[in-house]
């Protein structure tokens, strides 16, 4: 079986400083992947990468066998790839509801002139985005504040609406971008098992990155650790974290 | 009839490219420290036209004959007035608003150079026409070879000049030129150093309204007239310059200048149609080939 | 028993109605003059204007300071269709039809100006953004002043009085059930999503270049559709009623109503137009009494002083981003 997401050689230089180099990486379908590694080490511009806020110097990325590299954002999110943010993106002054409803919005079939004339079909179309938008916010325990704005929200749920906003576009691959960041250790252990249970319930593969060593080592299933751009080790967690070069990473030489 | 890429027009170049390079080197430090364009700065060019024109009545009954005198605190009177005019929108005006989205001081720059221009055009000793501006200094021509320039554009080139060589130095060699750097690249590092902020920014804007000042001076003398909306067309052909040069770099400001006041002559000696839109056509291909400008960076965003 | 809810789209065409029979019957009575009529008329074309700039500055997000750029091209071409082309009067049977046409045509044509102008622009950050529609306001600007078969700088005089009353009125709101149906449907909520985080917005599959465009394109019609009926009242199209300040006039008014808020713009372009009558009445009164020569510019200066002080003060403006519970369609269950 071919790999849901396949990057080949996939390098990227801001002018002369190379963020990403040469990585490659096959994501199976169904699995949840993490990717690990030291502050600036070139995580998150890999998942911009991914999700075509940069087009990458060299590569190729590779979605259902097709050739996304180079594809603007939104058409890789109709494609089926979502994500969230390490600083949050939340439509701050709309409800929580339409945070979810404008994830809908690529996916309805209503032209301008029939929102405009208000006709039978929109408002059709309306309802059932309205019913299954808050059908998402009860499964992400958010129901509560669908008529909220969102800027009101606390911390910990503007993180869980930012995830349900991204199950919203209906992906195959959610790409979580250090999800677990600034929560206490209760939150975290929610926030573990809400993404074992989206796994299941949406059936959506999922690529973390995550700094959280709890999150990664309990609900990741293989592991890819970069550091400067590169891929110094991967594959399953218990083996990853006993390899030479990764604690050197982290903890430099006399740490290991 | 010979070519318009002749001498004269070459020279005519020079001479507007030194008003706007004046002009577009306020806009330049202002956005380089507070990433603020300041839409009000063409008016401070405006008021320190007025000033020299009341300046020079002042002066020229007390020193009866004594021009160089004279022309001497007219320049100082013009950027007096553009420098403290400019430090006092910045505190009351931009200053409340330095950590709100920047719209709104985008906005509020609109208002403050509305109130400017109509405040003073609707002032009776003012008035909304046109004014003709006295010959601070007598009128000569000059014959270099085949061409015959006023002594205005060696006036207007070279005071420029001396003023960008000042300010050259300051930014190159003296703590506060330092601070003004440190401050633009990042605002909270040098606060961390135990730089005053505001104080910095404020003495910015004190320079930026000088030159601007300066501009207007020059630009009353040559041309030589004044209204209270004269600020509005160089400001924005200055501001486009800016942004040729690359927005926020003061080398860049001044090649941007010259460049477009060259340009703008050429183009105008061809047809006057196109000389009045060669600006913004520069614009437009500058904002779609090469946003950073000329010489600007690209500024990555942390996304 | 079953209650009867009524839906509260047609609250607003009430309203309307009501307002339109009011202000007819007053007039047609005698009880108003001609003076007031035509101030009320202007500032049915301001909330035009207002509504159609909000959709690109505060639904969408996007700067543009060249709004009334698009309104001097409704101006002109619907001005050069009727006057220069057709060569109608009021009494011209049939003449109300070309009028219509001409207005919808000059609609148009600003409309496809805003998607040139738009198009390449929007791609530019917000200050950028702003600079740039202020260039090209300022061309258009000069294109007309150029161009002698419309007036050049004497601008393009002799425009039939076509607009009245109704026509304006009807216009207006047609004009605010479009936008308003807009802003409050699916794609409306795209548009706001480009408004609050551009970045997530495209990260949730919008294309948002598409709807950027398209609040543009949308914003310029209205806009070229208000420019024509303005110069089919006071029977003129000038490059001075076009240029980056009379821009500036709509933005004071959308900020002081509350940027986002369609109610906000309505109140404050009646409210701003009613100022500015007030203001000009009073500096000559006050010019008369004093003897002393006081010039129309103060009213400006009060204009900038007003747009300070809500930058300062109230950057939301009246309104915020709230509507009036008569402009809020009803929620689908």
């Amino acid at each position: 079986m071919s790999a849901l997401l396949n990057i080949k050689g996939m390098s990227h230089y801001f002018g002369g400083l190379k963020a990403v180099s040469n990585f490659n990486y096959e994501v199976p379908s169904g699995v949840i992947y993490g990717l690990i590694g030291p502050n600036g080490s070139g995580k998150t511009t890999t998942f911009n990468l991914i999700t075509g806020i940069y087009t990458p110097t060299e590569g190729k990325i590779f979605f259902e066998d097709k050739d996304i590299t180079g594809q603007k954002p939104y058409k890789i999110v109709q494609a089926g790839i979502a994500r969230t943010f390490q600083n949050l993106r939340i439509f701050s002054s709309l409800t929580a509801l339409e945070n979810i409803k404008i994830a809908k919005h690529f996916s309805s079939k209503s032209s301008i002139a029939s929102s405009i004339l208000r006709l039978p079909s929109f408002l059709k179309e309306e309802k059932s985005t309205k019913r299954d938008s808050l059908e998402l916010l009860e499964l992400m325990h958010l129901a509560n504040r669908a008529d909220e704005a969102a800027k009101n929200l606390p911390y910990g749920e503007l993180r869980r609406l930012e995830i349900a906003r991204a199950l919203a576009t209906k992906p195959k691959l959610i790409l979580l971008d250090e999800p677990a960041a600034g929560m206490n250790p209760k939150e975290v252990d929610e926030l573990m098992n809400l993404i074992t249970r989206i796994r299941k319930e949406f059936n959506v593969t999922i690529f973390l990155i995550e700094h959280h060593m709890k999150v990664v080592m309990g609900i990741c299933e293989y592991i890819k650790v970069i550091d400067f751009g590169e891929t110094i080790a991967e594959g399953l967690p218990e083996v990853v974290a006993k390899d030479a070069k990764v604690l050197e990473a982290y903890l430099g030489k006399r740490g290991a | 009839m010979g070519s318009i890429f002749n001498a004269q027009q070459v020279v005519n170049g020079l001479q507007v490219g030194s008003i706007y390079a004046l002009i577009a080197l306020g806009y330049t430090m202002v956005y380089g420290i507070v990433r603020l364009i300041n839409f009000a700065h063409g008016d401070f060019y405006m008021l320190g036209a007025y000033a020299a024109y009341a300046a020079f009545f002042v002066f020229n009954s007390l020193f009866v004959g004594k021009t160089g005198l004279v022309a001497f605190f007219v320049l100082i009177a013009s950027m007096a007035a553009g420098g403290i005019i400019a430090m006092l929108a910045n505190r009351l005006a931009y200053r409340p608003l330095r950590y709100k989205p920047k719209l709104s001081s985008l906005i509020t720059a609109i208002g403050v150079s509305m109130f400017l221009e109509y405040f003073f055009s609707a002032l009776p000793i003012v008035g909304p026409s046109y004014r003709s501006f006295p010959d601070i200094i007598p009128r000569v021509n000059i014959n270099l070879g085949s061409a015959t320039i006023s002594n205005y554009v060696v006036i207007d080139i070279l005071v420029a000049a001396v003023l960008m060589i000042g300010l050259t130095l300051l930014v190159k060699k003296s703590t506060l030129g330092k601070a003004m750097r440190a401050v633009s690249q990042d605002k909270d590092a040098a606060r961390l150093m135990g730089i005053d902020i505001e104080k910095v920014i404020s003495f910015t804007f004190l320079i930026g309204g000088a030159f601007a000042g300066a501009a207007g001076l020059l630009a009353g003398m040559t041309y030589p007239r004044i209204v209270p909306y004269m600020g509005i067309q160089p400001g924005l052909k200055a501001f486009i310059a800016a942004v040729l040069g690359g927005i926020g770099n003061i080398p860049g400001a001044v090649l941007g200048a010259y460049i477009m006041g060259l340009a703008e002559t050429f183009a105008s000696a061809y047809n006057s149609l196109i000389g009045e839109g060669i600006a913004f056509a520069i614009l437009i291909l500058v904002l779609l080939i090469r946003p950073t400008g000329l010489l600007g960076e690209k500024i990555a965003d942390k996304i | 028993m079953a209650k009867i809810k009524l839906p509260k789209f047609p609250k607003f065409l009430m309203a309307a109605v009501v307002f339109y029979l009011v202000i007819q019957g007053l007039y047609t009575t005698g009880i108003m003059n001609g003076y007031l009529l035509h101030i009320i008329n202007q500032s049915l074309i301001y909330v035009i204007l207002a509504v159609s700039l909000n959709l690109i500055n505060g639904i969408t997000g996007q700067f543009s300071l060249g709004h009334m750029a698009f309104a001097g091209v409704g101006a002109y071409v619907s001005g050069t269709i009727t006057t220069l082309i057709f060569k109608i009067n009021p009494s011209t049977p049939g003449g109300i039809w070309i009028f219509i046409g001409a207005i919808l045509v000059g609609g148009l044509v600003a409309g496809v100006v805003g998607f040139l102008i738009g198009f390449p622009s929007l791609r530019l950050k917000g200050d950028y953004l702003a600079i740039v529609t202020m260039g090209f306001g300022e061309i258009i600007r000069t294109i007309f002043n150029n161009i002698d078969y419309v007036g050049g700088p004497r601008g393009l005089l002799g425009i039939p009085m076509y607009s009245n009353f109704t026509v304006i009125f009807i216009a207006t709101v047609l004009t605010v059930i479009i936008i308003r149906n807009l802003v409050q449907s699916s794609h409306g909520r795209a548009m706001l999503s480009i408004r609050e985080n551009e970045l997530a917005a495209e990260l949730v599959g919008i294309n948002t270049t598409k709807y950027k465009v398209l609040a543009f394109v949308i914003g310029a019609f209205f806009a070229g559709i208000a420019g024509g009926l303005f110069a089919h009242l006071l029977q003129l199209a000038h490059p001075t009623q076009f240029g980056f300040l009379k821009s500036t006039e709509v933005l004071i008014m959308i900020y002081v109503g509350g940027v986002g808020s369609l109610t906000g713009s309505i109140i404050a372009a009646f409210g701003l137009t009613f100022l500015s009558e007030g203001l000009r009445i009073g500096i000559r009164a006050l010019a008369d009494a004093t003897n002393l020569p006081i010039g129309g510019e103060w009213r400006m200066v009060v204009y900038a002083l007003l747009l300070i002080f809500i930058m300062l003060f109230r950057t939301e403006g009246i309104m915020g981003t709230k509507e009036s519970k008569l402009l809020k369609l009803e929620e689908v269950d």
